[in-house]
């Protein structure tokens, strides 16, 4: 009889679809993207130390000021050091990304998973997602900074808000199919509560789409707190961020040029990596793009 | 001797073109004579795909390459052929239809139409000859109201129905050769049955040579002239239809049809006075959709559905796809809620509980699944997903893993695997862990859903042992859903047929499967491929049972 032969005790405990890290080096490009990403998060971190100067003192005298030894990068209109400012502006701009991100996807999950899990919850919460996603994302933040005034709070709540219904989208639709799975069904029948099924067996799947989406959005919630200082809706002007620096520098374009040049610089920079790391993070974590071991095709 | 159809020699197939790539298939010589059936039989993963897909010259590029050997056609080589040549042979010399009708078809094109195609693309005929040679086509595979069905989209016919297209579109150039990969395989029995006729009618008809692949010795017995056994990408033996079911001179060969469960009810067991553990009183599910417009249509999945079980004993519920089987089962273990009657497990009534105070009863009553690879979650290891019960119904973390030490003892695997994922098992013995998760709760019922339906037969048959060796052990009670009598034969003490949603006939196997008092039930069993034979012993069914 074709004995149902075990594989051997020497072969390794692997665990299935635990995502690695391997990707962020896959080629030159996503590997610089990454040692990118990572000087601008250690500039952020280390602000205190590297910049030379207080981005928030005000010098008169020292306005407009060229590229020196004593000023790197020259000064703004008010005579603070370019340099520091936009050491500085790093902190903002990472913390809105990050923090937007974080946000979204935490409350977008429960609402995904919830509305794809109970089905007299998912016509009322998706009808609720329907309505948040008409309205555009950019007109929102306005409405809400101009409403409850310039902080760091309220630009990343009116960042937050306009992802939640598609990072909800994404996982119901992900928690719908997975529910149908018999493992769900067999956990459903050794009385497993509705939480460790959702925890256990529906949230694990949630996970790799989940990077992608956080990735792309990441990027994509920085550039748009740039816009929104930038447009003079965002955070209060004496903050040093990417966005206003680059407002305020507008006025100075043809004087000095490098006022919008640099925080430019370093913003496509930060959002380029971001971006070329989530569709790294895409190819890898996608089954179509790679099939990983365990999987089905 | 007839003229030679087709020729392997030494064939061998490899992952990738190095010299040293594992070999898929490794040096297989087979003949096929004009109107001659050939089996190819083996279970899963033993190379039968390959082979035939190997000779039409449709190897996915670049993954697989015949490394050696040779294909000749009607004398042509094949290995050599130019990619244009071969695309003339496959419909004019060769043919192939396959498992699943439905994917083969393309859902957006009338069938009629693609039929049409292959006439289009090989031959000169104007389109007038062409309509008249696709009906005439038609009406010899049997479709009924062939004009309609020439119009028809693949969605709108029944499995069956599309499998005749397929073999319409196979043989409507007449080719020399027809390769039927596990053809009938996703039909139900009864339609199994009429297709298995019409390859052999239409075979006689037409001298073609039909090399059929399958892995059920059932459907070999129905239509093989000659038998090649296949194992691990060689051949094991080849022989006549009779030499191979008789006298199979190789090892491998007599596992195979040993493993093959017996059409005939095992002897059965001593009436029981246990008590009744599981009632179903008129039970019925009805499922309703609203469309838009509000209009109702309502699907009976189940209706007036009447069951007992003892403690220690299995019943069998059994039919064809769609007749309700599984929902009766989902609705027993409350995956799904019965729209009326009742369920009753140890005396108490399930099956209007909420769900809170359903929770206490729910662990004695389990289900195993028929997907092994779907029913254990990928991402948790087996340890904690056997665990996982007795851990909800509060039992301290670590007696639960000691627990489902013992019970992969139970289930016959290595207790040292507890920490492995599920991904690191074959399809069997993740119908194993599967028991043994269901087995953690000490369950009086056990419902075992097309359990064995999806394993090789040798898999299936130590499966089946285990089921039975538990239930001696434990005396744990059995409902088993099948639409494969033989199981059911071997394993039940009562059966019950269903259909269209209601049982047509109940009542102990012996009884029910030799002498069936309805229509429908002796269909089943007439249609039940290979009815004739008794694998186990090498020898026809004796007269006496087989006349029935």
């Amino acid at each position: 009889m074709a004995i149902d032969t075990l594989p051997q005790p020497s072969i390794p405990i692997t665990r299935p679809f635990r995502p690695s890290l391997g990707f962020l080096t896959a080629t030159p490009i996503i590997a610089a993207a990454t040692i990118c990403l990572l000087l601008i998060v250690a500039m952020a971190i280390f602000a205190p130390w590297l910049a030379p100067h207080d981005p928030l003192l005000l010098a008169p005298a020292q306005r407009l000021k060229p590229s020196s030894a004593q000023f790197l990068l020259g000064t703004d209109a008010y005579g603070r050091d370019l340099l520091s400012r936009i050491i500085f502006g790093a902190r903002i701009s990472l913390l809105i990304g990050v923090g937007a991100t974080v946000f979204s996807i935490s409350i977008g999950l429960v609402i995904g998973l919830f509305s794809g899990f109970f089905r007299w919850l998912d016509a009322v919460l998706m009808r609720i997602m329907d309505g948040v996603m008409a309205i555009p994302a950019i007109l929102l933040a306005i409405a809400v900074v101009s409403l409850s005034g310039a902080s760091v709070a309220t630009v990343l709540v009116a960042i937050t808000i306009p992802e939640i219904p598609r990072v909800a989208r994404l996982v119901r639709s992900v928690v719908l199919s997975a529910r149908e799975e018999p493992y769900v069904e067999g956990a459903i029948s050794v009385g497993s509560s509705l939480f460790k099924i959702m925890w256990r067996h529906l949230l694990p799947n949630t996970i790799a789409p989940l990077i992608v989406q956080g990735t792309n959005f990441c990027a994509s919630a920085i550039l748009t707190e740039a816009i929104l200082s930038f447009l003079g809706a965002g955070i209060s002007p004496e903050t040093p961020t990417w966005g206003n620096i680059m407002a305020e520098g507008r006025a100075y374009f043809q004087i000095k040029p490098s006022l919008i040049f640099w925080p430019g610089l370093l913003l496509s920079v930060a959002i380029l990596s971001v971006n070329l790391i989530g569709d790294a993070a895409r190819d890898a974590l996608d089954p179509r793009m790679k099939q990983r071991e365990g999987g089905k095709p | 001797m007839t003229e030679s159809v087709l020729d392997l020699s030494n064939l061998v197939v490899s992952l990738g073109r190095a010299a040293d790539s594992q070999r898929i298939i490794d040096g297989i010589s087979l003949h096929l004579g004009e109107r001659e059936t050939l089996c190819l039989v083996g279970e899963s993963g033993s190379g039968k795909s390959v082979t035939a897909l190997t000779v039409m010259g449709l190897l996915p590029k670049g993954a697989l390459v015949p490394t050696g050997g040779s294909v000749r056609l009607a004398g042509e080589q094949l290995l050599s052929a130019s990619a244009r040549r071969l695309r003339e042979l496959r419909a004019t010399r060769m043919a192939m239809i396959f498992q699943e009708p439905m994917t083969a078809l393309n859902p957006v094109v009338p069938v009629g139409r693609q039929i049409d195609e292959v006439l289009r693309a090989h031959t000169r005929l104007d389109a007038r000859a062409r309509r008249k040679r696709i009906l005439d086509m038609m009406e010899q595979v049997r479709l009924p109201q062939i004009e309609r069905i020439f119009a028809s989209y693949p969605h709108q016919l029944s499995g069956g129905q599309r499998q005749r297209i397929m073999i319409a579109m196979a043989l409507v150039l007449e080719p020399k050769l027809l390769i039927a990969d596990e053809p009938t395989t996703a039909l139900d029995v009864t339609t199994q049955k009429q297709i298995l006729t019409l390859i052999r009618d239409l075979q006689r008809d037409h001298d073609t040579a039909v090399l059929f692949i399958t892995h059920d010795m059932g459907v070999v017995a129905e239509i093989a002239d000659r038998v090649a056994v296949m194992r691990e990408g060689r051949l094991v033996e080849t022989g006549s239809l009779d030499t191979i079911l008789r006298i199979p001179t190789m090892e491998y060969t007599r596992n195979l049809l040993s493993s093959v469960p017996s059409l005939v009810p095992r002897s059965p067991r001593p009436e029981s006075t246990e008590p009744v553990v599981l009632e179903a009183n008129e039970l019925g599910k009805i499922y309703r959709e609203r469309s838009f417009l509000g209009r109702t249509r309502e699907v009976v999945a189940a209706d007036d559905v009447t069951l007992s079980l003892r403690k220690g004993r299995t019943l069998g519920i059994v039919g064809e796809s769609g007749s309700g089987k599984s929902t009766v089962a989902r609705c027993i273990v409350r995956l799904i809620d019965p729209t009326s009657g009742g369920v009753r497990l140890a005396g108490r009534e399930i099956s209007e509980l909420s769900r809170r105070l359903l929770q206490p009863h729910r662990k004695r009553i389990q289900i195993v699944f028929q997907d092994p690879y779907r029913s254990l979650n990928p991402r948790v290891n087996i340890g904690e997903t056997i665990a996982e019960g007795p851990i909800n119904y509060g039992m301290k973390r670590a007696d639960a893993i000691e627990k489902a030490r013992e019970l992969l003892e139970l289930v016959d695997l290595p207790v040292d695997s507890i920490k492995r994922y599920p991904h690191q098992f074959s399809g069997g013995q993740r119908q194993r862990i599967a028991i043994a998760r269901a087995l953690a709760l000490d369950p009086d019922v056990l419902v075992a859903d097309e359990a064995v339906s999806a394993l090789d037969v040798s898999v299936q048959a130590q499966v089946l042992e285990l089921l039975d060796e538990i239930q001696k052990r434990l005396g744990i009670a059995l409902l088993f859903i099948t639409h494969d009598l033989r199981v059911a034969a071997q394993i039940c003490d009562d059966v019950a047929v269903m259909q269209h949603g209601r049982i047509v006939e109940q009542g102990p196997a012996a009884e029910v499967l030799t002498r069936p008092q309805q229509a429908y039930t002796r269909a089943l069993l007439d249609a039940a491929p290979g009815r004739g034979w008794d694998f186990a012993n090498f020898r026809p069914v004796a007269a006496t049972t087989a006349a029935v």
